[in-house]
């Protein structure tokens, strides 16, 4: 989508509804924060409309048949992004709304951390931060070697950036030719002890990726119109090279006192401040049909 | 620590790979790999996956019989068994090696959390296992039986030569499930063949009887288990011996049926540290049910780094050479 030119009937349409998956995304991530009133919902609300841009519009798969075949995988290597996922995959029509009360809980599909072994479409165990791209190599190379054209997003975030094993299949990946594969980073900036670059400097990111073999794009991963740009662009290109995305993203997003509130691995929101997110969340709701 | 002073002796050498075969004996070349290859022929979802380590895992023969199902992964040990997890949940079977050392200790939490948890078909084909090299610390795999066995629903199989490697290949592919099998590469010996022996997964075996001792042994402990009962023979000691190949899960009823056997001692022989291996796996079990021999005890290699040095030394200083095992055992009756 380019936005130095009019933009379609079709593009604004497609726009419109992805900004609108985006705000439910939030919606559905803060309900379940409220459940158990904690949670990563700054990363949920910062990742949105990525998420919302990945399931909405880029991905293909079928909501009733996680084990689809043909389906492109969605890797979520930051497991603690749970929260982020279920909520687009309750939008995706892959888990029902109503199991959102469970997030948390004993004997739920949804635990706090996401794995495979839980949740239908949750194709990995995140969590052990780094393993994403390492499964997504072999994941390409497998279905590449079987004549399947699906592609592999590996979802990750900043800090796992500081993990060896992320740039060994960073160059096993461009090594072997990739171009199925799909790798998304969220930098959000914040990571357990503080700002990800105070913890372990990764700048200049872009060029790190490059020099590493991968068609790379940094943009602002809370501008919807730039996200759905990047997906297409990494979903179309011809190189024979994978592909990387980096979102600069603002943890928070969407909640205004959120945004600004003093910046933390965890969010701090106090018991009466759920219902007030969600307030602001529903005044700023996206305009047009829903 | 070996101060040379006389620069025209010849020292032994620690060499990398260094054969665990004695003088004189029967060997066959590559067992793992010609296996691998045989069985692959008729099962296009098996795939070879390598850190750097093709050549001397004998994964190499594959690479040449189908180089389209072979992937180098380069010297990197945690893409390897992540990978190879990836590679799994489209359906292949992957057999991955490297060194036991590198695939084990330095991959750990990458078998733990990628294979295991999720019960995936990949099977971990590690060479240099326990003390098969002179290198050191760094190449001496003394506790990976230990960490394999710690992790749930791990099947964990030390063969002893290459008739059990050969036969152990389509057993642990067709088997559901992570496999890590230790390797012995090259030149390997051949023993088993003599003693009416078939590999069978999780099946504990009985090689020879004897009243007097029995020694419950794993890899190619058992090959010398074997020459010590012969060697211990000639003195009148009658020494039994069961090859426990698979290491988990273990055959708890043939080795209960064999320790409840009355008045031998036994002797669990093992190349691998003392801790966490076969010769614990057992004594919990014997614990756990009541079943007390007349005497137990440990023949591994001790709770310590071991040195570096040339192989035959290694092996009897710490107490796994032929000789040093007989004495062992008779210090023990």
């Amino acid at each position: 989508m380019n936005l130095n030119k009019t933009s379609s009937p079709a593009e604004t349409k497609n726009l419109l509804e992805v900004s609108h998956c985006a705000w439910r995304i939030r919606r559905y991530a803060l309900r379940m924060g409220e459940v158990q009133g904690q949670g990563y919902v700054g990363q949920a609300l910062g990742y949105a409309d990525v998420l919302a841009v990945a399931y909405g519009h880029a991905m293909n798969f079928r909501p009733h048949e996680p084990e689809w075949p043909g389906r492109d995988r969605f890797l979520l290597s930051h497991g603690h992004y749970a929260i982020a996922a279920y909520a687009a995959m309750i939008e995706a029509g892959i888990i029902p709304e109503s199991e959102l009360e469970t997030y948390g809980s004993d004997d739920s599909r949804l635990p706090m951390s996401g794995m495979a072994t839980y949740t239908p479409a949750m194709e990995i165990s995140g969590g052990s931060l780094g393993q994403g791209l390492p499964i997504a190599v072999g994941m390409a190379l497998g279905l590449r070697h079987q004549g399947n054209s699906a592609f592999v997003y590996n979802s990750m975030s900043d800090g796992e950036l500081d993990e060896g094993s992320t740039w060994e299949a960073a160059m096993s990946a461009a090594h072997h030719g990739l171009d199925n594969l799909i790798c998304l980073v969220d930098i959000n900036n914040q990571q357990a002890d503080g700002p990800s670059t105070k913890i372990m400097g990764f700048e200049p990111l872009a060029e790190k990726w490059a020099s590493f073999g991968w068609h790379v794009q940094r943009i602002d991963g809370n501008h919807i119109p730039s996200v759905l740009n990047a997906f297409d662009s990494a979903r179309s290109l011809k190189d024979a090279k994978p592909r990387v995305i980096l979102f600069d993203t603002l943890m928070g997003k969407g909640v205004p006192f959120l945004e600004a509130r003093e910046k933390n691995h965890f969010i701090r929101v106090d018991p009466p401040e759920w219902k007030q997110a969600l307030d602001v969340l529903d005044s700023n709701r996206p305009e047009g049909k829903k | 620590m070996t101060v040379v002073t006389d620069k025209k002796t010849r020292l032994t050498t620690s060499a990398m790979i260094a054969s665990i075969a004695s003088e004189g004996q029967r060997v066959q070349a590559a067992p793992f790999g010609k296996a691998l290859v045989e069985y692959a022929a008729n099962h296009p979802e098996v795939v070879g996956m390598t850190a750097d380590l093709g050549k001397y895992t004998d994964l190499h023969l594959f690479a040449q019989a189908y180089p389209d199902r072979f992937f180098q992964m380069g010297m990197a040990e945690q893409l390897l068994m992540g990978a190879a997890g990836g590679m799994a949940k489209t359906g292949l079977v992957p057999f991955a090696t490297t060194y036991a050392v590198f695939g084990t200790r330095r991959a750990y939490d990458f078998i733990h959390q990628v294979i295991a948890e999720e019960n995936l078909n990949v099977k971990i084909c590690c060479a240099l296992p326990g003390l098969t090299t002179g290198y050191g610390p760094s190449h001496q795999a003394t506790e990976d039986l230990a960490m394999m066995r710690a992790i749930p629903g791990m099947t964990v199989v030390d063969p002893c030569d290459a008739l059990d490697i050969e036969q152990a290949v389509p057993q642990i592919a067709a088997h559901k499930g992570p496999v890590y099998m230790r390797l012995l590469r090259g030149n390997v010996p051949l023993v088993l063949d003599e003693y009416n022996y078939k590999f069978e997964l999780g099946k504990a075996k009985m090689l020879r009887d004897g009243n007097e001792v029995l020694v419950i042994s794993s890899g190619f402990m058992t090959m010398r288990t074997l020459e010590v009962a012969k060697e211990l023979e000639r003195d009148h000691i009658n020494v039994a011996v069961l090859h426990c190949p698979t290491i988990k899960p273990l055959d708890e009823a043939t080795i209960l049926a064999e320790v409840r056997k009355p008045g031998r001692l036994v002797v669990v022989a093992e190349n691998h540290s003392v801790i966490g291996g076969l010769g614990e796996a057992v004594a919990s079990l014997l614990l756990r049910e009541g079943v007390a021999p007349k005497k137990y005890r440990m023949l591994g290699l001790p709770d310590a780094f071991l040195d570096a040095g040339a192989l035959p030394t290694l092996h009897d200083r710490y107490g796994i050479s032929t000789e040093k095992m007989a004495a062992s055992i008779r210090s023990w009756m």
